[in-house]
């Protein structure tokens, strides 16, 4: 092949297409009026940035797949125009990758600071990747006044995303667990560890399934019974090419030739997602599926797509969990609006709702004894769904491998079974 | 409109061969191929595609046909042509799920056999969905292409007089079907071929139907390129361009196959019709066009009325029949954010038609007038319907970026168009160039001009044809997902936005609502298309019939 486009002729190419599309763009589009962003906020100039901010939109793009986010996310809106005068607009997206694309455009075309997204919802392997790409804006975390309630000194997920340094890149909202429900109605006990869950399958042959990978939330299950299999789990924790893949994950090829025969449709096809596990369930096909929010089993039985006699449990061993951040790309037009957003995120206010059941049943990312007396009290007196996993299996908590290992499962994954 | 495919399409190439500036891919090599070629099962996947390209529009094609030989204005007849719209308006993802849900294991029909009948306390684990050759995904997309084909079918026909064609045919003794076959759809073919080229490509092509129905180890090449796309790991998108070519290639192949196709069966039926054969098989055919059709309108009658249970359901648990309770709650929660994506869609779908109609009924005129087609660019207007969306799409954004085009609505507007004006193409031209041309030289010798022709002839012999045009036209605007959130930057919600991402959420309530919600317009559209004619020409019976 030939090299005939080099980037100075694809340059020329865009140049010539502008002329003769401009008489175009008269015809059919309003002249677009290209609004000169505001320099890039300094965000260690807290008092700058409230002022930079009023006025602002902030498009803040964010999975929309779920009614009380949603009406979260409108709560938060609220709170931020009446407090700081910045609008708030939630893009609902389906996948976060279709921010990522946008943003890689905006980039690939040289929009280096009109972008359309302002704020995005993201952690892991998105976040690694974009940061390697530079298409994030930071550092700013760490100077929002509100980073102080979550104590990072002594909680190093704060600044570790999937053992990737964030360095103020993104700010904390939310942390996620992997949490286990069962139907109580159909399982008297539930298999405690991804060992037991062998000789479990074996007694209630296809009552239970995951999500195919590169789906990340049955990804997120090769990793926790990887972490679990091995020999060698500390070697998850630094980029696969330093170690013996094959190795370390031999025990998880074995365990899973076992597996999947006593899986549902013995393990001929497994459903496309997480939404696609749970309606299972929902449909009585399975007893057993598992969530990477401690919120989504309870949400389910509130809304009857899940009976009453559904509860959630973590694994004995210790579960996987991450935060999940918020992150403003590179080129974002409204940066000072983005950051105050997310240092409203991170108050007690909003963090004690994003706790509370009737609202998201999520869990804070606050560390409770750094607040007030009077937050601590209110934090701590949450009540609880009885469909929710209890706060002490929520504290066994794994953290998350690098985010090199989860292409690396994915295409073992997908070269061993993806032939029927 | 040449600008953007363009662009669209080289913002395809590039990365193909390992150039995406953005992620720091400067350097051309055929290494996105060699990971192409050497991702677990892509020749299976590839398969998969390329024969689904090819058996859903066949087994479609024929239902078609031999339903419309065995027309006889019974009231089944005209029962199944009162349908076609409505049916035609289902979103395909929602007629997927519906239809998913009726098969299942777990599904409807498993329900209300059990547990009596079928002694089922639990879903039985049954493989029917996903199955690993796709029959399932076929039947879905058959069931689905079939008022579209129909729909094609039933606009061009009166221009063809089959009641005159049929007649002749049966004065020389042949039996009522075969008359038809024989006389009406050798005529009829070349009229619909440009739509069955598109089901084609989308059928190679499809996404959403495959994800639902679809095989998943390994799934078909169109739902692995979107994985791709959407996978964090960013440098997969330039095996995932190099996916998107391929995937362009299936389609074509599978067209290459229909071509080839169309000569077997033409030289067969010439030898079919050559050897006088006026009686047998007639009753064979007619039953088998009647049974076709009836399971086609049945499945997807039953696929909605299951969606449309689902959206007022409460609790519903296997093996109960019906949910425990009923509900508004699903229609309640969706009441308070619908007015500005009811708004949006309707605006949307209206300006990228209307510009879409004006379009091309300017260039089919332009071409009536001065002669033999002057559009040489034909084959880009059809781009946009083989290049997979979320490869094209990028393109555009790049495109519309370095333009400095801002996001909104009117970006969407443009966007639609490109997907718009094809199919509004598609259906009109053949009606457009095959319109009998003694009208137009009669109004000549009475001296009418051109513009008089074109208002007084043209447009009022073509009203039906046109209107069914710009009901198609805004059926696919409101389907467009990706061009509306990645144009529109997410700023411009519609119904089809929140749809896709509430129904990423995964509640079966939910999804139930948005896909009724999203069939409204579109069914409204085909309504106003049928009816429009039928009040404009209450009075002249014979331009009643062309409508």
């Amino acid at each position: 092949m030939p090299v005939i486009f080099t980037s100075a002729y694809l340059t020329r190419v865009a140049s010539v297409a502008r002329q003769h599309l401009a008489v175009l763009t008269l015809a059919v589009l309003t002249p677009a009026v290209v609004t000169p962003a505001a320099a890039a906020p300094d965000p260690k100039d807290w008092p700058q940035v409230l002022q930079q901010a009023r006025g602002q939109t902030v498009y803040f793009n964010a999975w929309g797949g779920e009614a009380r986010t949603n009406a979260y996310i409108n709560w938060a809106a609220e709170q931020v125009a009446g407090e700081y005068g910045v609008a708030l607009q939630h893009v609902k997206l389906s996948d976060s990758s279709q921010a990522v694309s946008r943003v890689l455009a905006e980039k690939q075309a040289g929009n280096t600071d009109n972008g359309a997204i302002d704020l995005l919802w993201l952690n892991g392997e998105n976040f690694a990747s974009m940061q390697s790409n530079n298409l994030l804006f930071g550092p700013w975390a760490e100077s929002l006044p509100n980073f102080q309630w979550v104590d990072a000194d002594n909680n190093p997920d704060m600044r570790q995303d999937f053992t990737v340094a964030v360095n103020g890149y993104e700010s904390p909202w939310l942390r996620a667990h992997l949490v286990f429900f069962y139907d109580t109605m159909l399982i008297e006990q539930p298999p405690g560890t991804i060992l037991e869950l062998l000789p479990w399958a074996r007694e209630h042959p296809g009552e239970f399934t995951y999500p195919r990978p590169p789906d990340f939330l049955g990804t997120t299950f090769l990793k926790q019974a990887l972490l679990e299999l091995t020999d060698y789990s500390s070697a998850l924790y630094s980029p696969v090419d330093d170690s013996n893949f094959d190795t370390v994950t031999a025990p998880l090829w074995r365990y899973l030739d076992q597996l999947h025969p006593l899986l549902l449709r013995r393990g001929r096809t497994f459903p496309a997602s997480g939404a696609g596990m749970r309606r299972l369930m929902s449909d009585g096909e399975t007893a057993l599926a598992f969530s990477f929010s401690p919120s989504e089993a309870p949400i389910a039985v509130a809304n009857g797509e899940l009976p009453e006699t559904i509860r959630s449990y973590t694994l004995n061993g210790g579960t996987l969990a991450n935060v999940s951040f918020v992150a403003i790309p590179f080129n974002a037009a409204n940066k000072a609006g983005a950051m105050v957003v997310a240092n409203f995120l991170l108050s007690p206010e909003a963090q004690h709702r994003a706790q509370d059941p009737d609202f998201l049943g999520g869990t804070s990312v606050l560390a409770v004894t750094t607040l007030s007396a009077d937050w601590q009290q209110r934090m701590r007196q949450t009540r609880r769904h009885p469909a929710a996993p209890s706060p002490d299996d929520l504290d066994r908590r794994l953290a998350e491998p690098h985010p090199s290992w989860i292409p690396a499962l994915e295409q073992a994954w997908l070269t061993r079974y993806s032939q029927p | 409109m040449a600008g953007p495919v363009v662009l669209g399409l080289l913002m395809v190439i590039l990365p193909a061969f390992g150039y995406l500036p953005a992620v720091g891919r400067e350097e051309f090599s055929t290494l996105p191929w060699r990971d192409l070629f050497s991702a677990p099962g892509i020749h299976r996947s590839a398969l998969l595609s390329l024969v689904s390209g090819l058996v859903t529009p066949i087994i479609a094609l024929t239902i078609v046909m031999l339903f419309l030989a065995g027309i006889s204005g019974s009231k089944f007849d005209r029962l199944i042509r009162r349908l076609v719209s409505p049916l035609l308006a289902i979103p395909h993802a929602a007629a997927a799920f519906g239809l998913a849900f009726l098969i299942a294991p777990s599904g409807f029909i498993a329900r209300l056999v059990s547990p009596v009948l079928s002694g089922w306390q639990r879903p039985p684990d049954l493989f029917i969905i996903n199955d690993p050759l796709g029959l399932t995904m076929m039947a879905g997309l058959v069931t689905k292409e079939i008022p579209f084909l129909l729909l094609m079918a039933l606009a061009a026909l009166p221009q063809l007089d089959p009641g005159r064609r049929v007649m002749m045919a049966r004065s020389l003794g042949y039996r009522p079907v075969l008359a038809w076959l024989f006389t009406v759809a050798p005529a009829l073919y070349p009229m619909i071929r440009l739509p069955l080229f598109a089901v084609i490509a989308f059928a190679s092509s499809v996404v959403d139907v495959a994800i639902i129905l679809g095989p998943g180890l390994p799934a078909t090449l169109s739902v692995r390129i979107l994985g791709w796309f959407s996978d964090p790991d960013l440098s997969l998108r330039l095996m995932a361009s190099a996916g998107a070519i391929l995937q362009v290639i299936i389609s074509l192949t599978a067209i290459a196959c229909w071509l080839l196709l169309e000569k077997v069966v033409g030289h067969l039926w010439r030898y079919w019709t050559a050897r006088g054969q006026r009686r047998r098989f007639n009753g064979l055919l007619l039953i088998s066009g009647r049974i076709g059709m009836t399971v086609t309108v049945m499945l997807l009658s039953a696929s909605v009325s299951v969606l449309a249970i689902n959206a007022f359901a409460g609790p519903w648990r296997f093996p109960a029949s019906l949910p425990a309770s009923w509900t508004w709650q699903h229609w309640a929660n969706t009441a308070s954010n619908l007015v500005t994506p009811v708004a949006n869609t309707l605006l949307i779908s209206i300006t990228a038609t209307a510009i879409a109609l004006v379009l091309v009924l300017a260039t089919l005129e332009n071409e009536q007038r001065h002669g033999k087609s002057r559009f040489t660019a034909l084959w880009l207007l059809y781009m946009p319907l083989l290049v997979p969306q979320v490869a094209f799409i990028f393109g555009l954004v790049v495109f519309t970026e370095t333009m400095t085009w801002q996001p909104g609505t009117w970006l969407v507007v443009v966007g639609h168009c490109v997907f718009v004006i094809p199919y509004v193409f598609l259906t009109l031209s053949e009606a457009f160039r095959r319109l009998d041309p003694r009208w137009v030289h009669m109004a000549r010798s009475l001296g009418a001009s051109p513009n008089r022709i074109f208002w007084r002839i043209r447009l009022p012999i073509l009203l039906g044809t046109a209107l069914t045009a710009s009901a198609i036209g805004v059926a696919v605007s409101v389907g467009q997902f990706l061009p509306t959130q990645l144009l529109g930057a997410g700023r411009v919600p519609t119904v089809t936005t929140e749809a896709v991402a509430l129904a990423s959420g995964g509640s079966r309530n939910v999804i139930a609502v948005w896909a009724l919600l999203q069939s409204l317009i579109p069914a409204a559209g085909f309504i106003l298309a049928l009816t429009i004619p039928r009040l404009l020409w209450r009075k002249r019976r014979a331009m009643q019939e062309s409508a």
